[in-house]
């Protein structure tokens, strides 16, 4: 993929140089490897005095390694930072907070117990002699949220504020002393929309102070409404760095994604979809989803798309009985399901895969066996002893139906590779013969001949007239599997797409562009927009 | 998954000797041959029935805590607990005993076994319904019932009534076939607690929660039902020691079953069962026992070290053991 209007190759490089040295912070030939693996290539930017830096990319691109190693908390495989010119080096992230660049991170880390003037200076307290100095931090603590537009009080214990506050106190903490470059990880990922325009006011507060902000995020939206520069990061490697006025959302979704579809996937499925197997109506999770209605049919694979913190698990794991959930109807199979548990619905015939392995999925320190049938204990042993041999028997089964490899039978699921974990996995919620199987990230972190298998297995359970469900970070998963794609942003459904509409830089527009899609005419595709609830947040944008 | 790729076989490869497993009967072993050289008086017939019958209470309950902690729980209330249940039998055995004679103890045995039970739902329903940390939760049950016990005795003891002492004797002191009756009791106790563990669907979901609460919830495993039964199983658990223990001294009073808690929980400890949960040894908890009391035993028999010194020298071996533990893995 070539950048957009790229300049000649000397001009380019004699205006790096100039910028470089002019930059607050600039990354030359910055690589990350561990072990064999690299997770950032060669990458080469520079963020400069009163300018918003945006870097873009999708899950996995290599953000947050950038945005580590810029402020310290990782050092380098390969390359080096420049300050004003000048190689520097961080040893440690307060070096780097010494040196004036500072990251918010995008989790918070505040103690819920303490106040704000107490968590703003946690582990650097003023004091008077051997007593602490209340009043001089109060004070400064006031100066530091008055500065970024917060509204609560020193003396607020920080687990009472609500969540955008809470950000606030964080952003404080980050900004107690004058910093000159300041970067942000996805800093509106919790918040809401009208918090959201909150912060990007603080952001351009920064900027017009002179301070220069690197801007992690992957809401386009806000990179479009903030950005002076757009980095593009993909797979690791740095895909360019273009004005953002050079730049529309859709723009930076192709450069984001810009990859091919490879032969990974079996063909699709030629014969139409059968009936309804899974009905949903208004689906509701607390801190997930809202309001969400699908439907699944015989024969289809279903793909729900959107980014990370979108709410797909939530409300997956809402409709499995795993969250407090309300829904206005669920029917499985044309009967309505009155009560909602991981037993129950394993009784009707749904059952769903967790996304994360290793802490819901399997019991690390247990054999393969007690793990295959840890869900099916009551179908396999219908009285009260457990029958080894029939366990022996279902392990033997599984190992060969799903190709599990182990060195043994006698391993712990632990000790099984990641791919052979997942297959594991798999036979486990496939021993109770379910009609319907929801896997949340089928294929995350295992190699690619594990995840051909794994595609092949849900092109079959689909074949044989069931249903599959596949939530997925990876587009080209979504694009190579599913009939039908369901993208999520803020909890909400925001957007379905069939057939042809079913495009990588479809779903990352779907679930990171809060802007109409009314307005793109010069693309001839159109995504069917579920509900108008975003327009709200769309609202929020063009005020500013 | 039809796939193209071949199969490969899975190598069944012979069991290894596992040493964490075996840790709590080595070290068994040891104490009992550091117990011959040391005391000639140790290895005696008679000075190992003792032994092995008195560690019989402690051994029968750390059965049961076994499955508590296999759950990633906690009981510390099973010693004023002991003491509860041991303090309801002899008054219902007293009151009973002029109109039904001798049958009273068979009352008597029935009605502790519903105490425990009930004492030990309460403690699991507070900890799993109430949402209320293990430890915390049966802090609170210890004192509960200890007060009840010495309110019980007005600070005295409650006396078994004297007609009932010579047919409930043997429960205690008798035998079957040369094996004391506690033990004999000890053996069942733990057989059935490792068929229950080892053989069940029960105890595999036990497990599973211990490991992880997390995976077992997404398996569609209820983790309050499966703790909440852990914790009856611990009260019948105290309510068969309360039963074996009651000839021994005939009374119940206020420091009965004082500090069993801690005996208990190192048991557990030093027979391989992780506080964490996810793994429980029976006969390990069982070999821990016997531990505990022969050390103990060996401290009186012997003059090097004095035996107020026991609790001590027990506070050191769960330290040791949980040092060994970690080498060994």
């Amino acid at each position: 993929m070539n950048a957009v209007g790229a300049l000649p190759l000397s001009a380019t490089i004699a205006l790096a140089v100039e910028a470089r040295t002019a930059a607050a912070l600039a990354a030359e030939g910055l690589t990350k490897a561990y072990g064999p693996v690299t997770v950032l290539s060669d990458v080469t930017l520079d963020i400069r005095p009163g300018e918003v830096h945006a870097v873009i990319g999708e899950n996995g691109a290599g953000k947050s390694t950038l945005m580590k190693l810029l402020a310290g908390y990782v050092s380098p495989t390969a390359g080096h930072l420049l300050m004003r010119g000048q190689p520097i080096a961080f040893p440690d992230a307060a070096a780097a907070e010494a040196a004036g660049v500072v990251l918010v991170h995008q989790e918070i880390l505040l103690a819920p117990d303490l106040t704000v003037a107490e968590n703003l200076f946690l582990g650097r307290e003023l004091s008077r002699g051997i007593l602490i100095d209340d009043r001089t931090m109060d004070q400064r603590t006031a100066e530091v949220l008055a500065s970024i537009g917060a509204h609560c009080h020193p003396r607020d214990h920080v687990g009472d504020l609500p969540l955008a506050q809470r950000q606030l106190v964080q952003i404080g903490r980050a900004l107690l002393q004058p910093r000159k470059v300041v970067i942000f990880d996805e800093p509106t990922a919790v918040l809401a929309n009208d918090e959201v325009a909150a912060l990007l006011e603080v952001v351009r507060g920064l900027r017009a102070q002179g301070v220069a902000v690197l801007y992690i995020s992957h809401r386009l939206d806000e990179v479009e409404a903030l950005a002076n520069r757009v980095t593009v990061l993909r797979d690791g490697k740095m895909i360019g760095t273009w004005p953002a006025a050079d730049l529309s959302q859709r723009r930076m979704a192709e450069l984001m994604v810009g990859r091919q579809l490879d032969v990974l996937y079996p063909p699709k499925r030629s014969q139409p979809s059968g009936t309804p197997l899974l009905a949903v109506e208004q689906l509701s999770v607390d801190h997930g989803a809202v309001q969400a209605s699908l439907t699944v049919r015989r024969g289809e694979v279903l793909g729900i798309g959107g980014m990370i913190g979108s709410g797909r698990t939530e409300l997956f794991e809402g409709l499995m009985g795993l969250r407090p959930a309300e829904a206005t109807r669920v029917e499985l199979a044309g009967t309505a399901v009155e009560h909602r548990s991981v037993k129950d619905w394993r009784e009707l015939g749904l059952v769903y895969l967790t996304e994360d392995r290793k802490g819901k999925g399997l019991l690390l320190d247990e054999p393969l066996a007690p793990n295959l049938t840890l869900q099916a204990l009551d179908r396999i042993h219908p009285r009260l002893a457990l029958n080894r041999d029939k366990e022996a028997a279902a392990l033997d089964k599984a190992v060969r139906d799903y190709d599990i490899r182990a060195r043994s039978v006698h391993l712990n699921a632990g000790q099984l590779s990641g791919g052979n974990q997942q297959k594991l996995l798999l036979a486990k919620v496939m021993m109770t013969d379910p009609c319907v199987v929801i896997i949340d990230e089928p294929t995350r972190g295992i190699d690619i001949g594990n995840k051909s298998q794994i595609y092949d297995f849900i092109d079959h359970l689909v074949r044989s007239n069931k249903a599959c469900i596949v939530i997925s970070s990876e587009l080209p998963e979504l694009v190579g599997l599913a009939d039908r794609v369901l993208v999520m942003r803020g909890g909400r459904i925001a957007a379905e797409l069939t057939g042809d509409q079913i495009t990588e830089h479809n779903v990352v527009y779907a679930a990171t562009s809060g802007n109409a899609y009314e307005t793109d005419q010069q693309d001839h595709i159109t995504i069917n927009k579920v509900g108008d609830q975003n327009d709200k947040r769309d609202d929020a944008y063009r005020d500013h | 998954m039809t796939s193209a790729t071949t199969h490969i076989a899975i190598i069944k490869a012979p069991r290894r000797i596992r040493w964490a497993a075996m840790g709590p009967f080595i070290a068994l072993a040891v104490v009992m041959l550091a117990g011959m050289v040391l005391n000639s008086n140790f290895a005696t017939g008679t000075n190992m029935a003792n032994v092995v019958t008195r560690s019989a209470f402690i051994a029968i309950i750390a059965v049961g805590a076994t499955f508590v902690i296999s759950s990633r729980c906690l009981d510390l209330s099973v010693g004023s607990m002991m003491a509860f249940v041991t303090g309801i039998m002899i008054l219902t055995m007293n009151r009973l005993e002029p109109s039904i004679g001798a049958n009273a103890i068979f009352v008597g045995a029935v009605v502790g076994i519903l105490v425990g039970a009930t004492c030990g739902l309460l403690n699991g329903l507070i900890v799993t319904v109430g949402k209320i940390e293990p430890f915390i939760a049966t802090l609170g049950t210890m004192g509960i019932f200890r007060a009840l016990i010495t309110w019980m005795s007005d600070g005295g003891s409650i006396p078994m009534a004297r007609a009932l002492r010579e047919p409930y004797r043997p429960v205690y002191f008798g035998d079957v076939l040369g094996i004391p009756i506690p033990v004999a009791i000890t053996l069942i106790v733990a057989l059935v607690g490792a068929f229950i563990l080892y053989r069940t669907k029960y105890g595999r979901r036990c497990m599973a929660v211990g490991s992880n609460a997390d995976v077992a919830r997404f398996s569609g495993i209820s983790v309050t039902k499966v703790r909440t039964i852990a914790f009856v199983i611990q009260g019948l658990c105290v309510a068969i020691a309360a039963i074996c223990y009651i000839p021994r001294l005939g009374a119940a009073t206020p420091t009965t079953g004082q500090l069993w808690e801690l005996q208990v929980i190192t048991a557990v400890v030093i027979g391989g069962t992780l506080l964490r949960g996810g793994k429980a040894r029976i006969w390990g908890t069982v070999a821990g026992a016997l531990i505990l009391e022969m050390i103990a035993n060996l401290m009186v028999l012997s003059n090097m070290v004095s035996e107020y010194l026991v609790a001590a020298v027990q506070g050191v071996i769960i330290i040791l053991a949980m040092l060994a533990h970690r080498f060994i893995k």
